[in-house]
């Protein structure tokens, strides 16, 4: 069994260990956004960079992707880890302001200030809606397409996949969406969550990016009443996700 | 290739050798012509047809073969007469017709040398510490030409990884055996342990020349010592920097050097597979790569039970998919895997887990060339060549304004003032050389106050660069400095896979943010934020990419400052490239009216009759700089 130093703290842990777990074990908490517990980790978000001392120095390394090793040196709250964090929030939230998730981080981080301007994303592409429907839902019904500023989130040839359930767990983890719809509402509830679509779900079902069917809530409060939409409301069509051209 | 069996013992590699001598430095005079990609891009393919043409209608028992890059990729395409006994001489900018009129001069037993270049009186083989000298006695042919040696730009480089390139023919494995090839496979697989071959590797002091300088010595000893039976080497071959071409230039002109290469390190880590991943936009490298593997499989070099020793080696090309970032090992593995070309994070490295899982071994093509060498004359005479830390030679290709362009070989440790000033030859015509951008479009620039530099790993990186894979472009007072981050910063974006979130979003941010200091939208706080941008990119990325990617910023806001705060605060580009911030004039006391300017400009932005002073309306000017370009008198002039 490996035993490391987590902020001086020794911890012995089992082999197969991740660094994220075993200072989360130990009370350290490490804000992450691509991780969730049940799916693989991906080490995309770098929210979770922790302090790791070596001979040579120390480097900052994703601690969800890192596994605990005999010996290893972390520090979970230096002051380079601090300052990445801090930094690495200021570009979240200037990329999706309206998420929740993002902003709550940043006011548990102290960021008062965006330097940035904001950029209405409605992905940050941490992967967490495709490892869902592949490792969970063993369905594969989404992945990621094309490189760099063109990735996105993608169904198969752009049409929902036959695959897709419909069983709305790739909306549910996701850490940006969650302002919008709710998934299948019961008919009387009037969630409004598909207006924050650009375009609306409803009007251009194979451009949502929610995969879902549209459900009665949404025929009835969507986009059909036109004194809901709102000129400013989130979620402005950008290049995050996939939602092809606007008809 | 006659027919030949397998190839079991020494004596056998000798007679291999000797076919190839009797082509490599024949009794007949022959014809050589620089048919790498780039010589191929300059007309080299026409050439090679008229001087075989003009060979067989003249009659002569001459032959005519194709070579690799020699580094004058300037004066492309090249073409080389060989003489018996007199040496062999190089042409340049040679066209069909030249060729025809050089074969003719040549048959008729009196050289012409107009086109000619230099000539060269013998060569130098790092393989065997052997001179070969080209001439007999006296030699009065190229009285008045510089011999190779006397050039500055051929002086002071040392080729060892290059050193059959340009000599033999790529596609003769006799000239490869001729010049000393597979001897240090034998020596390897019949003399040597798996333990000595390391132990020279980590002795000759080799760090990889595919960017990172990791010691490969260890790299291997990891892979060696790395638990299970199947492991893997790998040659990368992705080179994907803009306007470099070492890797390409090795594979076309000398392609059994990476395969020897990665057999003797395969011997040493106990691997019996290798993969060769080759960039899509390579087909000649690939074609190339192709011949030599069935020639070496043919002859028993790779296969099974090679020189009778029980070692069996097996090579594959895979064709790249065309993205920078497979060059990165762990995206290079998940290509050759067939899944998206996507980094993933380390540990675990490919020395633990590489391809399909098992123990693998990445090195640069470069770095592979390098083994026979050292496996041959010992890790310590390797280690006698370059500095205390980086040891061996460095293939650069050294572009941009200097006045000789071109692939180039030096030892560690030269500084870069000598390779700008010597080998480049110093600026071009009235301008002054102010940085060179070194290692890529991750590497950064050093200006020339540094040029006392050495070239070496660690120097660089002191000076916020790196090694890199051998980019070295050279700057003047006509680049502007916010400008080229800015051109590295667009790049990165592009080629940044997209997974993780700083390379991704600080890319784009930082390129946005040069692109607004260049078009003068930028502030002071800018500067600040650039610098807090590109330390989190840095810091925070997952793979080498998004870590190196702030390296331009970073060093030209170290060393050229004041250029972005002439940007900023005064909104004016002192280099005078910047579009939004310069205005082009007609000076009233030079123009002669000769209207040439009119002709040119696109946007009808200049007035004036014949004869009389011009002007431009500012507000059509878009600025494109034809009209400097034209303007006799130099009365266009810009601010
Ligand atoms: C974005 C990126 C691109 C790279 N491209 C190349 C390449 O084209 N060729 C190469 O040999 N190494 C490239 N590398 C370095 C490789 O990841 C790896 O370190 C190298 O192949 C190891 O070989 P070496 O030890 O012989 O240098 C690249 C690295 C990064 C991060
Ligand atoms: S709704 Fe469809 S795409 Fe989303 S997780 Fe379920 S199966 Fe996958
Ligand atoms: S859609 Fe949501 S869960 Fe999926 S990658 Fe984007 S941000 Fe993550
Ligand atoms: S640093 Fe850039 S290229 Fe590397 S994994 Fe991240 S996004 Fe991809
Ligand atoms: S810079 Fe171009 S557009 Fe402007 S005046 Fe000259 S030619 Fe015309
Ligand atoms: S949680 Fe580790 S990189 Fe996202
Ligand atoms: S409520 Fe889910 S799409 Fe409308």
């Amino acid at each position: 069994m490996p035993r490391l130093y987590i902020n001086n703290l020794s911890v012995e842990v089992e082999r197969g260990t991740t660094v994220l777990e075993a200072a989360r074990w130990l009370g350290f908490p490490v804000p992450t956004l691509c991780h969730a517990d049940g799916l693989a980790p991906y080490g995309a978000c770098r929210l979770c960079v922790v302090e790791v001392q070596n001979a040579r120095g120390s480097k900052l390394l994703s601690a969800c992707t890192l596994p605990a090793e005999d010996g290893l040196v972390v520090f979970t709250h230096s002051e380079r880890v601090e300052r990445a964090r801090k930094l690495l929030l200021e570009l979240y939230v200037a990329t999706c302001p309206q998420s929740k998730t993002i902003q709550d981080l940043a006011s548990r981080y102290g960021i008062r200030q965006v330097r940035l301007a904001p950029a209405w994303e409605d992905c940050i592409q941490c992967g967490l809606c495709v490892r869902m429907c592949e490792q969970q839902m063993m369905a594969g019904a989404i992945g990621f397409a094309y490189r760099g500023p063109k990735r996105r989130v993608a169904r198969p040839f752009d049409k929902t996949s036959e695959r897709c359930r419909q069983c709305g767990a790739c909306l549910y983890i996701c850490p940006v969406c969650e302002l919008r719809c709710h998934g299948r509402q019961a008919e009387t509830t009037l969630c409004s969550g598909c207006l924050n679509f650009a375009p609306a779900c409803l009007d251009f079902h194979d451009h949502a990016m929610c995969y879902l069917d549209p459900c009665l809530a949404c025929e009835l409060a969507g986009p059909h009443r036109q004194d809901l939409l709102l000129p400013g409301r989130i979620g402005r069509a950008s290049s995050g996700k996939d939602k092809g051209e606007l008809p | 290739m006659s027919e030949r069996g397998r190839l079991r013992t020494a004596k056998d590699l000798d007679g291999l050798a000797a076919e190839g001598l009797r082509t490599l430095y024949p009794a007949q005079p022959k014809v050589l012509v620089g048919a790498a990609s780039c010589g191929r891009a300059a007309g080299a393919a026409g050439v090679l047809g008229a001087a075989q043409e003009e060979v067989a209608r003249l009659g002569l028992a001459w032959r005519v073969a194709e070579t690799g890059c020699i580094g004058w990729c300037s004066q492309e395409p090249l073409l080389d007469l060989w003489m018996p006994g007199h040496g062999r001489v190089s042409y340049g900018r040679v066209k069909p017709a030249d060729a025809r009129r050089i074969i003719r001069a040549a048959a008729s037993g009196k050289p012409d040398l107009r086109q000619a270049l230099a000539w060269m009186a013998g060569d130098e083989n790092p393989c065997t510490a052997v001179h070969t000298p080209y001439t007999r006695g006296s030699n009065g042919w190229f009285i008045g030409l510089p011999e190779y040696a006397e050039l500055p730009m051929f002086a002071r480089q040392a080729r060892i990884v290059l050193r059959n390139s340009g000599i033999i023919d790529p596609t003769s494995l006799e000239e490869y055996a001729a010049r000393g090839g597979y001897r240090a496979l034998l020596r390897a697989l019949t003399e040597l342990q798996p333990e000595d071959v390391l132990r020279e590797v980590t002795l000759s002091g080799l760090r990889g020349r595919g960017g990172a300088g990791f010691p490969t010595g260890e790299k291997w000893r990891r892979v060696r010592e790395a638990a299970g039976n199947t492991k893997y080497v790998i040659c990368n071959a992705d080179e994907g920097d803009p306007g470099a071409y070492m890797d390409r230039a090795v594979l076309e002109g000398d392609p059994h050097s990476v395969l020897e290469g990665m057999a003797i390190g395969a011997y040493g880590m106990g691997a019996r597979e290798g993969v060769i991943y080759v960039r899509a936009e390579y087909p000649l490298a690939v074609e190339r790569l192709r011949t030599a593997i069935e020639q070496a499989e043919r002859v028993g070099l790779l296969g099974d039970d090679i020189f009778g020793s029980g070692f069996s080696f097996r090579v594959r090309i895979v064709r790249g998919a065309g993205a920078f970032v497979c060059g990165e090992e762990t995206a290079l593995i998940a290509s050759v895997e067939g899944h998206v070309g996507e980094p993933r994070p380390r540990p675990p490295y490919p020395a633990q887990q590489g391809l399909w899982g098992q123990p693998t071994c990445i090195n640069n093509v470069e770095t592979w060339a390098n083994v026979p060498v050292i496996i041959l004359r010992g890790g310590a005479w390797y280690a006698s060549v370059g500095t205390e830390r980086s040891k061996g030679t460095k293939v650069f290709s050294l572009v941009g304004n200097v006045r000789n362009t071109g692939l180039i070989e030096v030892p560690m440790g030269i500084t870069l003032g000598e390779i700008v000033e010597q080998i480049g030859g110093g600026a071009r015509e009235g301008r002054t050389i102010k940085a060179v951008q070194i290692g890529g479009p991750s590497g950064g620039c050093i200006p020339a106050e540094q040029f006392h530099l050495p070239v070496d790993y660690e120097s660089l990186v002191q000076a916020g660069s790196i090694m890199g894979s051998g980019g070295l472009v050279v700057l003047d007072t006509g680049n502007c400095m916010v400008d080229v981050a800015r051109y590295f910063l667009e790049f990165l974006e592009e080629e940044s896979c997209g997974k993780c979130f700083p390379c991704r979003v600080g890319t784009q941010r930082l390129r946005e943010m040069l692109s607004r200091i260049c078009a003068g939208q930028g502030t002071e706080a800018d500067l600040a934020l650039l610098e807090d941008l590109c330390w989190v990119v840095r810091e925070t990325s997952l793979c080498g990419l998004g870590q190196t990617a702030p390296n331009p910023v970073l060093t030209t806001l170290r060393y050229f400052r004041h250029e972005y705060l002439a940007h900023v605060r005064e909104h004016r580009c002192p280099a005078k490239v910047c579009r939004e911030l310069i205005t082009y004039f007609i000076e009233p006391t030079l123009c002669d009216g000769c209207h040439a300017c009119v002709q040119v400009c696109a946007t009808e932005a200049i007035l004036g009759e014949k004869k009389a002073v011009h002007r431009i309306d500012n507000s059509k000017c878009i600025r494109c700089g034809a009209c400097l370009e034209v303007c006799q008198p130099k009365a266009v002039q810009v601010i």
